[in-house]
């Protein structure tokens, strides 16, 4: 699992002014007009891929949307606000929204503690940063249920809890905003934060008024990819959840549907989910748009 | 005395970057700190402003103690080389930053900012974005915001250093002027021995960690204390036993008293000066000549002329 | 700017950044491994060396090889196209490729089953008539794979390709070098580190997937239980085995990681 973040970065001006770090847009990147019209071979590769695509993504999507809204808006809706679906909806939202709020917190700090500090084992933790992406996703689950389910060594019984369900989003959502951020922060020359403390800002003004409105993009971003990663996480949950009624997170309700043989009310709350996820990647990109316009 | 830096020592890992080093700066003068870069010149401003802590000696500014006084109570102004601009504040707002931190009255924000951008001339670029500034102007609106908090001292690293040479020339007159009108004891950290020469009323030649020479510029340049200082100022030839200036050498045509025997091997013109290369025993002397003097002597490659120190030549012994 | 911020409050967050990532990933992280090793080499040996564990070893080596294989060739020419063509539908097309890591992977089996299952898809008659199984097998598994991991390769290669320009194909152009020659000796040399990074990724995705293959597989034991489902198996039914393989699973993604940070520097160079 990959970030790019290069939509978010602050650019530097495209004057030659600023001699220190040219950026990437400044140099012979692909222009619009440098690219050539479709040939022969590219357009048959165009082809192929558009079909691969059509029936990889573009037709499973549309079927769960069809399926979903089968029985007409009475029996989607009716679908996808049963007590059950609908319990398992508000509890995903909630912890998905939760867990983009603590990570965008600590992903910030633990950013700006890889960036800005130096300390014995640092590269350890920066390998640790990326276990999350790395791990099966089941094995996180059986990971961290081993030490905060219900033979924790440590005494800690989060099994069938909602703790337990917030404790496997942040694990697979920790690298999110620190992978974000940390670019950012890297461009950021700490000769902007020292004239500010020349100025008189103390170190919490300097970061406010400085540090964060520079580094904002890149957090929201970060705390989006997590919100919408968390929206879907699966496997991380199944073990640590216990799957009863009040622990159960949408991807388990769904999952659940499809394993009693109900496709359409699986379909009905799976939409309700993808239009969530398409509402926050537009959400998103408006963002974007925004803050690249302020510069 | 406006600022007096006594005993700093300071170390990054294994190499030395100050070495016990004692700087006076009088209040009101404009000084340069002139060196080759990696010399110590920055670090030592760095430790002044408060933005790098010495590992011994101690700093007054204003005759008060300010080591171990963080940055932002010292009451400096810092002119960073790369302008270090409030990237998503408008240029009103960057000067404005330091007022606002301070809590001044909002009239009193806007009549000083609007003072400062017309002494910089940016009060049409007010609303502007950095991003929408040249380089030139972009340090002026540093320059501005430094000046803000009226600050005691004004310290500057490289300022021009990130500007090209025409650019650079005007803010340097510029900067003369403003200090002329101002009278806040300014530093600035320059390896540009041209630029340290033309508007600083002091210099101070930093080389290795420590302090060359201190004096005023024509001081230094015809009294260096010592070849480093003679080479890093302007071009040294060697004469005999002597280091020389090129333009201190005087071209004779007959054996004088003191003079050496020479055979010119090469004449090049650059514009209006002309550039003798010569042979003289075991060294090879270069003399810069106006293209007068050159002509006056008739010199012609292969000829034989004698040469020694100008009366008043500013000379070393060569080791 | 040892006094611009004062050393407590460098330590204090230092303290509280490490601590974080410790409690939530590397001690878990270790209880596990120590719980895999805890019963000596042998109980290791023969917790992961049953018939069921070496056919779910196997079959995610397949499943995952062909997808990512899929997955670089389709990664390579979607970057291609991006960096170096102008058509309609580029922007959708940059769009869709990210649509999938978004998406719970619990739909995209839905979706898979939606559209490919004999009795519940929309192309079920075809494909049952024609007698190609797609859903709970190999076809099935693969499809579901590709789909998780579909951006990855793209990702890496697009932005390394757009800044590298076209210069240099212009001037191989010139030179008389024919697609082929170009695409050998200029654009691969090009992107070989980021490609690299990519394909390590996808394939540490690949091995881990879950939720998506659990869907489509029909997760049974011995045919289409892959790794990770066997792992779920295990750990749900208490049977022993499971911090076993986690173990293993663990270690590629820890040589996944390890690679790439040696790729990484490569490639900024």
């Amino acid at each position: 699992m990959t970030v790019t973040v290069a939509e978010v970065a602050p650019t530097g001006p495209p004057d030659a002014g600023n001699s220190r770090r040219p950026s990437r847009r400044t140099r012979a990147a692909a222009r619009n007009s440098d690219r050539a019209p479709l040939g022969a071979v590219s357009g048959t590769g165009l082809g192929v891929i558009v079909i691969w695509l059509s029936l990889l993504v573009l037709l499973p999507l549309a079927a769960v949307v069809v399926k979903g809204s089968a029985g007409g808006f009475s029996g989607f809706w009716h679908a996808s606000t049963s007590k059950e679906a609908l319990s398992a909806i508000r509890l995903t939202v909630l912890c998905a929204l939760a867990v983009s709020v603590i990570n965008a917190v600590m992903g910030t700090l633990i950013a700006w503690v890889l960036v800005r500090d130096s300390f014995w084992g640092k590269r350890i933790i920066e390998v640790l940063i990326d276990i999350p992406f790395a791990l099966p996703t089941i094995v996180a689950g059986l990971v961290l249920n081993s030490l905060y389910g219900p033979h924790s060594p440590v005494g800690v019984n989060w099994y069938a809890s909602r703790p337990g369900i917030l404790v496997a989003l942040l694990f697979v959502t920790l690298p999110f905003v620190v992978r974000t951020v940390e670019p950012v922060l890297l461009a950021l020359e700490t000769d902007v934060e020292e004239a500010a403390a020349s100025l008189g800002a103390s170190p919490m003004t300097t970061f406010r008024r400085i540090v964060l409105p520079a580094i904002t993009p890149a957090i929201v971003s970060g705390a989006a990819l997590a919100f919408g990663r968390a929206m879907g996480e699966y496997g991380s949950v199944v073990l640590i959840s216990g799957q009863l009624p009040h622990t159960e997170v949408a991807s388990q309700y769904i999952y659940s549907q499809i394993e009693n043989g109900s496709l359409s009310g699986a379909s009905a709350t799976a939409t309700v989910l993808l239009l969530i996820s398409v509402l926050v990647l537009a959400g998103l990109s408006l963002f974007r748009r925004w803050a690249g316009r302020r510069g | 005395m406006g600022i007096s830096a006594q005993h700093i020592y300071k170390q990054f890992g294994d190499f030395v970057a100050l070495d016990d080093v004692n700087l006076e700066v009088p209040s009101g003068q404009l000084t340069a700190l002139l060196g080759p870069s990696g010399g110590g010149k920055s670090t030592l401003l760095r430790i002044v402003g408060g933005l790098d802590d010495a590992d011994s000696g101690t700093v007054f500014i204003d005759d008060v103690e300010a080591t171990g006084v963080p940055a932002q109570r010292r009451n400096v102004g810092f002119v960073f080389q790369h302008y270090a601009a409030f990237k998503h504040l408008s240029v009103y707002r960057n000067v404005a930053f330091g007022l606002e931190i301070r809590k001044r009255p909002k009239d009193e924000i806007r009549r000083r900012v609007q003072e400062l951008l017309e002494l910089v001339h940016l009060e049409k670029f007010a609303d502007r974005l950095p991003s929408q500034l040249s380089g030139g102007q972009r340090q002026r609106m540093a320059l501005a915001r430094a000046l803000a908090v009226e600050p005691k001292v004004l310290l500057l690293d490289e300022p021009f250093g990130a500007l090209d040479s025409k650019v650079r020339k005007e803010l340097r007159d510029w900067l003369r002027r403003l200090h002329d009108e101002m009278h806040v004891t300014t530093v600035f950290v320059t390896h540009d021995q041209e630029e340290a020469l033309e508007v600083s009323d002091s210099l101070v030649v930093i080389n290795n960690g420590r302090i060359e020479q201190v004096g005023s510029p024509n001081e230094i340049y015809d009294h260096p204390a010592n070849d480093f200082v003679m080479g890093f100022l302007g071009p040294v030839t060697r004469l005999g036993a002597h280091l020389v200036r090129p333009h201190d050498i005087e071209v004779l045509t007959s054996d004088s008293s003191g003079s050496i025997q020479a055979k010119i091997t090469r004449l090049t013109r650059i514009g209006f000066e002309v550039r003798a290369e010569f042979e003289a025993g075991d060294s090879q002397p270069w003399v810069q000549l106006t293209r007068g003097q050159a002509d006056g002597l008739d010199l012609v490659e292969g000829s034989v002329v004698w040469l020694r120190p100008a009366r008043d030549a500013s000379t070393l012994a060569a080791d | 700017m040892a006094s611009v911020r004062s050393r407590g409050t460098r330590r204090g967050l230092r303290l509280v950044a490490v601590a974080y990532v410790l409690v939530l990933v590397a001690v878990p992280v270790g209880v596990v491994a120590w719980r895999a090793i805890d019963q000596g080499a042998a109980t290791f040996w023969s917790s992961i060396s049953g018939p069921d564990a070496v056919h779910a070893f196997q079959l995610t080596g397949e499943v995952a090889g062909i997808a990512v294989v899929i997955n670089t060739v389709f990664g390579v020419t979607v970057a291609l196209l991006l960096a170096r063509y102008r058509f309609i539908g580029r922007g959708a097309l940059n769009l869709l490729v990210d649509v999938p890591v978004s998406i719970s992977p619990i739909i995209v089996g839905l979706a898979l089953i939606l559209v490919f299952g004999w009795t519940t898809g929309w192309f079920g008659h075809g494909l049952q008539n024609a007698g190609i199984q797609i859903i709970f097998a190999t076809p099935g598994m693969v499809l579901a794979t590709v789909f998780v991991s579909l951006p990855l390769v793209v990702r890496e290669v697009l932005p390394v390709l757009e800044e590298a320009g076209l210069d240099q194909e212009l001037a191989a152009r010139s030179l008389g070098a024919n697609a082929l020659q170009r695409l050998r000796r200029i654009t691969l040399p090009t992107i070989r580190w980021a490609l690299a990074y990519g394909v390590v990724l996808s394939v540490a995705r690949c091995l881990g997937e879950f939720g998506a293959v659990r869907v489509v597989s029909g997760n049974v034991s011995g045919s289409t239980q892959t790794l990770t489902l066997l792992v779920d198996e295990r750990a749900e039914q208490f049977e022993p085995g499971a911090y076993q393989m986690s173990v293993i699973l663990i270690a590629v993604a820890a040589l996944c990681i390890i690679a790439i940070s040696l790729v990484r520097p490569a490639e900024e160079k």
